[in-house]
């Protein structure tokens, strides 16, 4: 068979049509769905963060002003964690390869996964529909009693939006939990899966059990809000500190809901462009699991000035820090999985020590902030901003776009143009530096988050901060545009580019909608990269 | 379009094997870990209102216990019998099908229907009730006494966490129509009768929440 042809039947052109597409079952296709969805929320939370960074360049509040700005960064916050980051890699790698690395036909359940970017729809249309009429400026964590009782903004119709799209990520880990159980192909045992799939096992979970909490705050709230029931209003009896144990009982979770994925792709990309087997692959596996259980005893960190007992904050300190021990088993396995490997700097390679680095200074920054005394200083200030966009846009968003790049010719069956997506990479990485690092500095100097004006000393950092801004954007609209370029004219890839392995390399690319010519059978461990194998592209 | 089967071609396939999955044995195993992860995260989703409640009740105990008197202990009672008895119809509706008895597992199916809308009549009696003696939280509630803003946090979850209950059973009557429905079409079989399990595993789960429901709010004043 002749690799550089695209085969004549596939999952994109087995029909055509509006309804071929809403209607579709195909894992394949419903990832599609989402990433056509979330690249343009993207675009739109990113637009939020751009009038920010606009107004942030001077010390007075001249572009806009305090109301402005805090719907601004509310919509910025909510767009971006809810309607991109959770669903990115997930939704959208997650539901195109999880069925393939297993050697599946499909998730276990294609009508639910359908309802689910459904359910995803449907939440975003609320949440825009907030922003447009008016938008809220409660932040993107609704903390009572300013959300329940004061605010005057579009508070019921955000909090139904997350709510709604809660039950569409709750539906996707549902259907990765049980596909991975009781979907695996012959010979592919549990010590043999792909270590993104033991990743996406262990997001699932959080995403099973988190997620309901979230729900049953949301739903709290709104009631508060509409028949005043006194759970979070202390007139009445209620706590309002109540809602931020409830809220950040997924909301912490929910942060490794974003980067354990993106930890499950760098686990691919690095032994794969180092032509290495990855070094101590049970810890890497189980390391995913640890961080997904840990995660649930960490909540208390968000509440060390928020009137929490003193030996509460003594415990959501020391098992904070304990999260910090599987992280850096990662981070030391990639590297010496690295050690003696053949490395290839391909885009997708790129973007992988990009991961490392950011997220290496976004978890050590972590460390400073489960510090009782150290948080005191720094809570709510630039530096825990600075902290999160590390982990969040240098860690998740980094490993999502690395992803996108090595799966693209499996996803369209066709190359992005190489020396464009290195480029890009590094027009990224210095954006992304330019951008966060300053706040570090900002934060550590004592400006508080939220303020749209700021004393005239901090003014360098800050232009600094919104320079970088603009060059990450350029950054990030180059593959959007070379991406769609490469539909048309990128040179065709074949079923296996990479010389990767892994059963989804083992099939056509694009993939056929029933994804196997022929079902295949795992007689080996994962990334049996040989020691002689040399890197061809 | 070619599809390959690993265990059964094509002309062996039962009509409720879907075409992604090899055989029966393996779709049922999926829909049944489906439910179960489904319902673990009802418990978490329940969890939310139950931490909510452990907190407030250990603050106001007093007038959480003064609320719970105002609870009718009989009409509750009642609904627990009925309940329970539901779910042992469900049971014999999923042994019915098992042995293969249709017209049983009709019967048993809309036995269990009934009573959990005896249930639901006899939750909106207590409703009501509460409305006219104006123990509902919000512009209405009226109550005499120090601890008046404390039994009415006892109310609020009192019908947050039996209105979200009875939201649950009001969905499990929806899909026991469903099943009624297929049941009575003769789409179940002793090969094939899985959506009548996962259908009782959700119930006997919503069966489950209100019997820690009941002591927790009608008993706690009552030792």
């Amino acid at each position: 068979m002749n690799p550089v042809v695209i085969p004549r039947a596939h999952y994109l052109n087995v029909n055509y049509g509006i309804k071929a597409w809403l209607f579709t079952t195909d894992h394949k296709r419903i990832a599609l769905l989402y990433l056509a969805s979330i690249t343009l929320l993207f675009f739109v939370g990113g637009a939020a963060a751009v009038v920010m960074r606009l107004e942030l360049l001077t010390p007075q509040g001249d572009l806009v002003q305090s109301e402005t700005y805090n719907k601004l960064f509310t919509m910025h916050g909510v767009i971006m964690v809810w309607f991109f980051l959770i669903p990115s890699i997930p939704a959208v790698l997650g539901n195109f390869l999880v069925p393939l690395m297993i050697g599946a036909r499909d998730l276990a359940f294609p009508r639910l996964n359908l309802l689910s970017w459904y359910i995803f729809a449907l939440g975003a249309l609320f949440t825009l529909t907030a922003v447009v009429t008016g938008g809220v400026d409660t932040g993107w964590t609704f903390y009572t009693p300013y959300s329940s009782t004061y605010a005057n903004t579009h508070v019921i119709l955000t909090v139904l939006g997350v709510f709604i799209t809660g039950f569409s990520s709750i539906l996707t880990g549902l259907n990765f939990i049980v596909t991975i159980h009781t979907m695996r192909v012959p010979g592919l045992t549990w010590s043999r899966l792909p270590l993104f799939i033991w990743a996406h096992y262990a997001t699932s979970l959080i995403m099973v059990l988190g997620t309901p909490v979230l729900a049953i705050a949301i739903v709290l709230v709104a009631l508060e809000r509409v028949f005043r029931i006194g759970i979070f209003d202390p007139a009445l009896g209620g706590d309002p500190v109540l809602f931020q144990h409830l809220f950040w009982f997924y909301s912490h979770p929910a942060v490794y809901i974003m980067i354990l994925p993106a930890m499950g792709v760098i686990s691919e990309l690095i032994p794969c462009f180092a032509r290495k087997r990855i070094f101590g692959y049970n810890f890497v596996a189980f390391s995913s699991v640890a961080i997904a259980v840990l995660g649930f005893f960490v909540w208390g960190h968000h509440m060390f000035v928020s009137s929490q007992s003193v030996y509460a904050s003594m415990v959501f300190s020391f098992m904070s820090m304990l999260v910090a021990i599987p992280s850096a088993i990662k981070v030391f396995n990639w590297t010496a999985t690295l050690y003696k490997g053949s490395i290839a700097y391909d885009t997708p390679m790129l973007y992988a020590f990009g991961f490392i680095g950011l997220f290496t200074i976004g978890g050590l920054t972590g460390l400073f902030l489960a510090a009782l005394a150290v948080d005191v200083h720094v809570h709510d200030t630039y530096f825990v901003i600075a902290h999160f966009h590390y982990i969040m846009v240098g860690g998740a968003v980094m490993g999502y776009l690395g992803g996108l790049h090595f799966w693209w010719p499996k996803i369209t069956g066709r190359m992005y143009p190489e020396g464009w997506g290195k480029l890009a990479a590094l027009i990224i990485f210095i954006g992304f530096n330019l951008t966060f690092f300053p706040q570090f500095l900002l934060g550590y100097l004592g400006m508080p988050r939220r303020y749209h004006f700021y004393p005239a000393e901090f003014q360098v950092l800050h232009v600094m901060s919104s320079a970088g801004a603009s060059i990450l954007g350029v950054g990030y609209m180059i593959p959007l545009v070379y991406f769609i370029w490469s539909l048309r004219y990128g040179a065709v890839a074949g079923p296996n580019p990479w010389g990767a392995k892994g059963l989804e390399w083992q099939t056509s690319s694009p993939p056929p909608t029933d994804n196997f010519a022929q079902t295949p059978e795992v007689k080996e461990e994962a990334y049996a990269y040989g020691p002689q194998e040399v890197h061809v592209v | 379009m070619p599809m390959v089967l690993r265990r059964c071609t094509l002309s062996e396939r039962p009509a409720a094997l879907a075409p992604h999955f090899d055989d029966i044995a393996q779709q049922s195993e999926a829909s049944h870990l489906g439910m179960w992860v489904f319902l673990l995260t009802e418990i978490m989703f329940f969890g939310g209102m139950f931490t909510g409640y452990a907190v407030y009740r250990s603050v106001y105990a007093v007038a959480f216990a003064e609320g719970s008197h105002h609870l009718d202990l009989v009409l509750g009672s009642i609904n627990t019998v009925v309940l329970i008895s539901s779910s042992l119809t469900m049971v014999l509706a999923v042994h019915a099908a098992q042995v293969g008895q249709r017209q049983l597992l009709v019967g048993f199916l809309l036995l269990t229907m009934l009573l959990g809308l005896v249930f639901l009549g006899l939750k909106t009696v207590e409703y009501t009730h509460k409305f006219a003696d104006h123990l509902v939280p919000g512009s209405g509630f009226l109550y005499a006494g120090p601890h008046a803003r404390q039994v009415q946090l006892f109310f609020s979850f009192y019908f947050g966490m039996t209105g979200m209950h009875a939201l649950h059973m009001i969905i499990g009557i929806g899909l026991l129509t469903v099943l009624v429905w297929l049941a009575w079409r003769n789409r179940f079989s002793p090969m094939y009768y899985t959506p009548i399990e996962i259908v009782g595993l959700y119930w006997h789960f919503v069966d489950i929440v209100w019997i820690f429901l009941f002591p927790l709010l009608y008993l706690i004043g009552r030792h």
